[in-house]
């Protein structure tokens, strides 16, 4: 009971932060004042001065993109340079070397595109300074895209006027996402872990708290640790272990009601929300269930109650459980527990959230994308259903946002599958796969489901990278585990990217017709039930097969392997 | 084009200052001002290995040997072969140990936490049932009345957060330090 009880208050605590920071970010980037104009203002005007940009000027779709890769790949090559350089680098406590180039690859791929997918154990190959001036800027920045691309959207199915050509302007948003967001509630964030028993010094564990902050609150989920969020020092109690799955799921829920507000219709923000609600509810309750029983393996040496392989007392089951519901339905990937060992039932949670293309709640900004695509999906679906031209918020829905929709969603699952066939089909995805028979395929499978969705968890087992002594000297990667990886992660982010802002730029110009009798309705639970119908049969018919050979396999039989 | 390279390069610049250097230089400045002990890593959160001694209590089995500066999970699969080997040295270690003192301790009456590895491999915290079980040896051991062992026990079980939040705890690492005082 009190297990349920913990996940009941969880679920009541962050759906009421939704209207509070969901309607701050409408605020945030709608140009209205908020409250902490006084303070950020100076230093947003002098940030648009020293970067040059002309905050005037909205940019139409191709020039947002444009704006945004340019950016993106400029930051990978700073990366890089960063992670490739540690012999030189302050704070260098343990004389660290720099890991070899294609594990570096994988690692900065995976933070740019908020994957934070990680080959290499934080604390025995990176120094502080690659920490917090490398990786925890992509934190930050690979958050910010994501919300900009999702209010770039919201903007274009939101505009009601004639002749608009422009989505916003990419440093403007990208600046206030940093500023107005993501920066002071790190700040807050930090305090309060600290106060939880995390760590923050540049002497023996390393700024710990402000990157732990923000690698749940960006939904990135690198972990200082090798061991992420399950080491003490990165989550030390229970109350710490709450604060940090609120901060993964609070954005990216929020951005519902953000989006309900900037289109004029809170109901319509509720609707999505609801169907996201209704995914993530099913997987808790699903995977808390099934972590209450022991192992098949377990069983076989007389153990019974709770498996506990691989969690930590502290946080117990139900703070496990919720954690991976909440760090699989988002993108976020940091783990509190070890996934590798959850029992075959509560293992298909984290396939199945995966499979959805994170779009419930999804990743900060790329949850909401990702839906809004699904949205468009549906009300086509319905439209024919009904044997009517499917129209969202009155804007009709043609063939040519259909198929840059399509693209858009397809790319991921593809990517997923044909990396993992190019795993498991030849000989050069061998050498990654710790575990036999099933267990084996399910790493697989998983390490590039997480990293073509951007997530980052992992079946730990599954590895690219040897290091015999720590600080990477006589270290190297499994080239083919380490490129395939990364290159999933860059194609699977910005290819939807691109096409996300495509439909952007197509629905910015649509007509706006007047609602008639026969107009089907997208604020009602019945809409939210065929928005939930279309994410799950596309999750699924894409993926069950492939998760049938894996932990579904498992989970059927007492066999060992 | 060319306008885009300049703000981005100007952009990853003036972000890293701020985001990767100011930001957490400042928090670490405000963290330990603070909470000066608990920003520098507060031991007592952190597993010791005590294990298979019988003066003290044994925390939770560890993949890493209870090593906080290379930390792993175990990885153990659910449907694992070996894992069953494991746990069966496991549930052996801990009859053995505990057997002599707990009459009619069998392997299902063993705690899971006693036998399976922890998240981190440094949890410090055991169940109260595998506490208890490894009370009866302390006293025996150390001579001292169960009675006292249990109070030290209760004195260094964390609760939940706040009341609600996580699982209550038997703290080894300061339950140890309590027993050598």
């Amino acid at each position: 009971m009190q297990g349920w009880l913990q996940i009941i208050v969880f679920c009541l605590v962050f759906t009421a932060c939704v209207p509070f920071l969901g309607g701050y970010m409408a605020r945030v980037f709608t140009g209205e004042r908020v409250f902490l104009a006084p303070v950020v203002g100076p230093l947003e005007r002098l940030l648009y001065r020293v970067l040059r940009v002309d905050t005037g000027v909205s940019q139409g779709w191709k020039s947002y993109a444009g704006s945004l890769l340019v950016f993106s790949g400029t930051f990978w090559l700073f990366l890089y340079l960063i992670l490739r350089t540690q012999t030189l680098h302050p704070w260098n406590r343990q004389d660290f070397h720099s890991a070899p180039w294609d594990v570096t690859f994988n690692t900065v791929s995976s933070f740019i595109t908020n994957t934070n997918w990680q080959f290499y154990g934080g604390e025995t190959t990176m120094t502080f300074f690659s920490q917090m001036a490398g990786l925890a800027v992509q934190n930050f920045v690979s958050a910010a895209v994501g919300i900009v691309v999702a209010i770039a959207l919201i903007r274009a199915i939101a505009n009601r006027r004639q002749g608009a050509t422009g989505l916003g302007n990419f440093w403007q948003d990208l600046t206030r996402a940093l500023l107005y967001v993501l920066l002071p509630i790190s700040i807050a964030g930090t305090i309060v872990l600290v106060t939880q028993g995390v760590v923050q010094d540049l002497g023996h564990w390393g700024p710990v708290a402000s990157q732990e902050i923000i690698k749940e609150l960006g939904t990135n989920g690198g972990g200082f640790f090798n061991v992420n969020s399950a080491f003490p020092f990165e989550n030390g109690s229970g109350l710490s272990n709450f604060v940090e799955m609120l901060a993964i799921i609070v954005i990216p829920a929020s951005l519902t009601f953000t989006y309900g507000r900037m289109v004029g219709s809170r109901r319509q923000g509720w609707t999505i929300f609801g169907a996201m609600f209704t995914l993530f509810a099913v997987s808790v309750v699903v995977v808390y269930l099934a972590e209450m029983h022991a192992t098949a393996a377990q069983h076989a040496a007389g153990l019974t109650g709770a498996n506990l392989e691989g969690k930590e007392l502290r946080f117990g089951t139900p703070g496990s459980a919720l954690w991976t519901a909440v760090t699989t339905v988002t993108s976020c990937g940091a783990v509190n527990a070890a996934f590798q060992s959850l029992t075959a039932v509560g293992s298909i949670v984290p396939f199945a959230n995966l499979a959805y293309g994170e779009s419930a709640f999804g990743g900060v900004g790329t949850g909401l994308y990702t839906m809004l695509l699904y949205v468009l999906l549906a009300v086509f679906i319905g439209g024919l259903m009904v044997g009517r031209t499917p129209e969202y918020l009155g804007k009709k829905i043609e063939a040519r946002e259909v198929k840059l929709v399509i693209l858009g969603l397809l790319v991921t699952p593809l990517t997923v599958l044909l990396a993992t066939a190019l795993a498991t089909g030849t000989k050069y995805g061998a050498p990654s796969v710790f575990a036999e028979g099933p267990q084996g395929f399910s790493e697989s499978l998983y390490a590039y489901l997480s990293q073509a969705n951007n997530n980052g968890s992992a079946f730990a087992g599954y590895t690219g990278f040897y290091q015999p002594n720590a600080g990477n000297l006589g270290s190297h990667g499994i080239t083919f585990a380490d490129l395939v990886g990364g290159m999933s992660m860059m194609v699977a982010r910005f290819t939807p990217i691109v096409f996300t802002l495509a439909v952007a730029g197509v629905m910015l110009k649509k007509r706006v017709a007047p609602a008639g009798l026969g107009t089907m309705r997208t604020d009602t639970p019945t809409f939210g039930g065929l928005l939930v119908g279309t994410v799950v049969l596309i999750g699924a018919l894409t993926f069950f097969p492939a998760i049938l050979l894996g932990p579904a396999v498992q989970s059927l039989t007492s066999h060992l392997f | 084009m060319k306008k885009n390279l300049i703000s981005s390069a100007i952009a990853v610049l003036v972000f890293t200052v701020l985001l990767g250097v100011a930001y957490p230089l400042v928090m670490t400045g405000v963290a330990q001002v603070g909470w000066p002990r608990k920003a520098s890593g507060d031991m007592a959160m952190i597993a010791k290995d005590t294990k298979g001694n019988p003066r003290y209590f044994a925390p939770r089995p560890s993949a890493t040997d209870y090593n906080p500066n290379k930390t792993s999970f175990s990885n153990r699969g659910p449907n694992q072969a070996s894992a069953r080997f494991f746990y069966r040295d496991q549930l052996k270690a801990y009859l053995k140990l505990n057997g002599p003192y707990n009459p009619g301790l069998t392997n299902a009456k063993v705690p899971a936490d006693a036998v399976e590895t922890s998240g981190s491999g440094v949890d410090p915290h055991i169940s109260e049932a595998n506490a208890l079980i490894q009370a009866n040896r302390i006293a025996a051991v150390r001579s001292i009345p169960l009675s006292r062992v249990k109070q030290l026990i209760d004195e260094n079980t964390d609760g939940r957060s706040l009341g609600v939040l996580g699982e209550p705890g038997v703290n080894t690492t300061t339950l140890n330090q309590a027993l050598d005082r």
